[in-house]
């Protein structure tokens, strides 16, 4: 098994988490986590994995945070 | 008759003149507007080596051909001064209210000359302009002064731009603030008018800003507007939780500031994030002028309501100074926009005081009986911005701005600026285009020069890999063309995440009714950088200030997710100038300058 730490942010977290242990027999991408937490694929703004920015068909590989932001911006 | 009106406001305060001229139509299509405008006007107007602070120092109010039409976010207007904080040409951007009715009032700026001999403020209601005095509101605050001068007025739509105490005080990190919590505030662009012993400026207008050509006029707002709603940005991040929704982000990527820019990670952003605003103590949304974003917050705290706190506050209070009391930061905000200080400035400051507490350059005996100043004191924030009015003491020293205040200390290398301007809220170290862009920005150390957090960390328009420095100095400076294109034309940055150079273009020149291409956006913005560079050099500034502090060229990020890295600078530079057109000492060329008809 393989631990995954999900942290969600800003609307994704309405009836869901804000940080979660996930646990994988295989090597999760991004959009099976995604779609297991029944979040839309337009939803997946920005996907980064260990604070890198990646693609959403990225693999997830076991220790590894993801954290899942919606559309957001500003500065 | 098209959205540029073609007259320039003079209000001399030493003379007492007062007089309208018409604006250059070749300035005017050159430079647009706005920041392009101010920028070629102040540089054309005001001597070399003028002390920002006297009389001979000129302040205009600007706005663009879009502020004041239905263009979405047409509201902005930009203040262009000599900076008090680093001698370079300051361009503060304002959103609010004030500028559109400028524009109501039948006037594309204004420009404040002189200096007067007493505290006054300049009331405008369309032609009917006079100079008033101001003794009864100079020591006031500026929620104070607005409530006085609306009453005095006699018109509460009217809309009031004024210094609070720090500015009168010439605090060299003062802002200007209107419509009670919107701020040109970076530069210290307050203290040109407390300097000029200028209070306030009252507006009030009733005319309509007409456009060139209505039905295409419409047709591209129509568009703009359709773009904004449906870009995720703009649609629904910005609208959602405001810009503070980047604290998580800028956190979880290990370059969210933390004190004064030791760490890259804060462990409690949580407690100060836009999620944790949004939770607690927001009451609702506060746009802007035409603004279908609405990223405005309006926050309430022990009954007392303000506008904010943004992003860049939160981090500023937070983080840098260790802070994850989200009330004190809110406070503090609060108390920025009363006393007249930018928020950026402020807790950057407050943060470089810290560290030289930390390291034992500040002392208690230094802090006249305030509030210690270790890392994540609540109240030493709040405390201490409201000491920035100070005649004298700690507070004093604090308002003169963190390069200042860490070189009197002998340490200078913990001052976080670059050209003496405060550093936001993005460490430099995991982020090689925005480095670059901090240490090439004509004001100094600024993430609205050209915002490559866009490409870095959103993705937006396309995702660039933020430790790299391929291309970055060609992306840096198109992000900086362009914005300064944005900056000139009345509309706020934040419609470049959903428009480009071809949808300004179609808004200009449908408003005012000279012909404007992508390309013509595109050279006014660099027309407009290069005039800010060559004011800068002529003031003494050379390619060694385009740098960064030390911390992030020498020691690597210690810990998280842009642990081991240093930003790359040196390797960046030679690239740039060369796509700018400059010569290897930063100078632009005049084979280059020919070309922008400079």
């Amino acid at each position: 098994m393989m631990k995954v730490t999900v942290k969600l942010f800003a609307t994704l977290r309405h009836n869901r988490f804000k940080v979660a242990e996930h646990e994988y027999s295989a090597a999760p991408t991004i959009l099976a986590v995604a779609e297991e937490l029944a979040i839309p694929r337009e939803e997946l703004a920005l996907t980064m994995v260990n604070g890198i920015l990646v693609s959403v068909e990225h693999v997830l590989q076991d220790g590894d945070t993801l954290s899942i932001f919606p559309p957001v911006g500003g500065g | 008759m098209g959205s540029v009106l073609g007259k320039v406001l003079r209000v001399n305060l030493t003379t007492g003149a007062i007089y309208t001229e018409e604006l250059s139509a070749k300035l005017s299509k050159e430079f647009i507007g706005g920041r392009g405008l101010g920028g070629k006007m102040l540089a054309d107007e005001i001597p070399v080596g003028i002390d920002s602070l006297s009389a001979e120092n000129k302040l205009f109010f600007v706005t663009g051909p879009l502020t004041g039409t239905t263009a979405p976010t047409g509201g902005r207007y930009m203040v262009v001064t000599k900076s008090p904080l680093n001698d370079v040409i300051a361009s503060s951007n304002s959103g609010g209210f004030w500028g559109a009715e400028l524009k109501f009032a039948g006037y594309d700026l204004l420009a404040v000359e002189g200096k007067a001999a007493e505290p006054v403020y300049i009331s405008i209601k369309d032609e009917l302009v006079e100079i008033k005095p101001a003794g009864h509101l100079w020591g006031k605050n500026t929620n104070e002064t607005t409530d006085m001068l609306l009453k005095e007025f006699g018109d509460t739509k009217a809309r009031v731009a004024n210094i609070g105490t720090a500015g009168e005080q010439l605090s060299r990190i003062a802002c200007i603030i209107n419509d009670r919590w919107r701020a040109a505030g970076r530069s210290g662009v307050g203290a040109v008018m407390g300097a000029k012993n200028l209070k306030a400026i009252v507006v009030r207008g009733s005319n309509k800003v007409e456009v060139a050509d209505p039905e295409k006029f419409k047709e591209h707002v129509k568009d703009a507007m359709a773009k904004i709603k449906e870009n995720g940005v703009t649609g629904q991040g910005l609208p959602a939780y405001g810009t503070a929704v980047l604290v998580n982000i800028i956190n979880e990527a290990g370059i969210f500031p933390t004190n004064n820019f030791q760490y890259g990670v804060f462990p409690n952003a949580e407690e100060i994030s836009g999620e944790a605003v949004a939770e607690k103590y927001m009451k609702k949304k506060d746009p802007c002028f035409r603004c279908p974003i609405a990223c405005g917050r309006y926050c309430e705290i022990d009954g007392v309501g303000g506008g904010g706190p943004e992003y860049e506050t939160v981090w500023a209070f937070g983080s840098d100074c260790g802070i994850s009391d989200l009330k004190a930061v809110i406070k503090a905000n609060n108390a920025c926009n009363e006393v007249g200080v930018d928020t950026i400035s402020a807790g950057a400051t407050i943060a470089a005081a810290m560290e030289l507490y930390q390291r034992g350059f500040v002392k208690d005996a230094d802090l006249n009986g305030g509030p210690a100043l270790q890392w994540g004191n609540g109240e030493a924030i709040v405390e201490w911005v409201l000491r920035m009015a100070d005649k004298e003491g700690f507070g004093a020293k604090l308002a003169m701005g963190s390069a200042r205040l860490a070189a009197a200390y002998g340490a200078p290398e913990l001052s976080m600026t670059v050209k003496k301007l405060e550093l936001p809220a993005y460490d430099p170290r995991g982020l090689m285009g925005h480095g670059l862009q901090y240490a090439t920005a004509n004001r100094g150390g600024c993430h609205v020069r050209g915002y490559m957090i866009s490409p870095e960390i959103l993705g937006v328009p396309e995702a660039l890999d933020r430790f790299s420095i391929e291309g970055k100095a060609e992306w840096v400076k198109i992000f900086q063309d362009l914005t300064a294109a944005i900056d000139s034309s009345g509309l706020c940055l934040f419609t470049s995440f959903a428009l480009g150079a071809q949808e300004y273009a179609d808004l200009l020149t449908t408003a005012t009714g000279v012909n404007y291409s992508a390309d013509d956006v595109l050279a006014s913005g660099e027309r407009c950088f290069n005039v800010e560079r060559l004011f800068n050099f002529a003031e003494g500034y050379t390619a060694a200030d385009d740098t960064l502090p030390k911390r992030f060229l020498e020691d690597p990020m210690p810990a998280g997710p842009s642990k081991g890295h240093l930003h790359r600078l040196k390797e960046l530079l030679p690239k740039y100038y060369e796509i700018r057109g400059w010569d290897a000492e930063g100078v632009p060329s005049d084979k280059r300058k020919k070309a922008l008809g400079l």
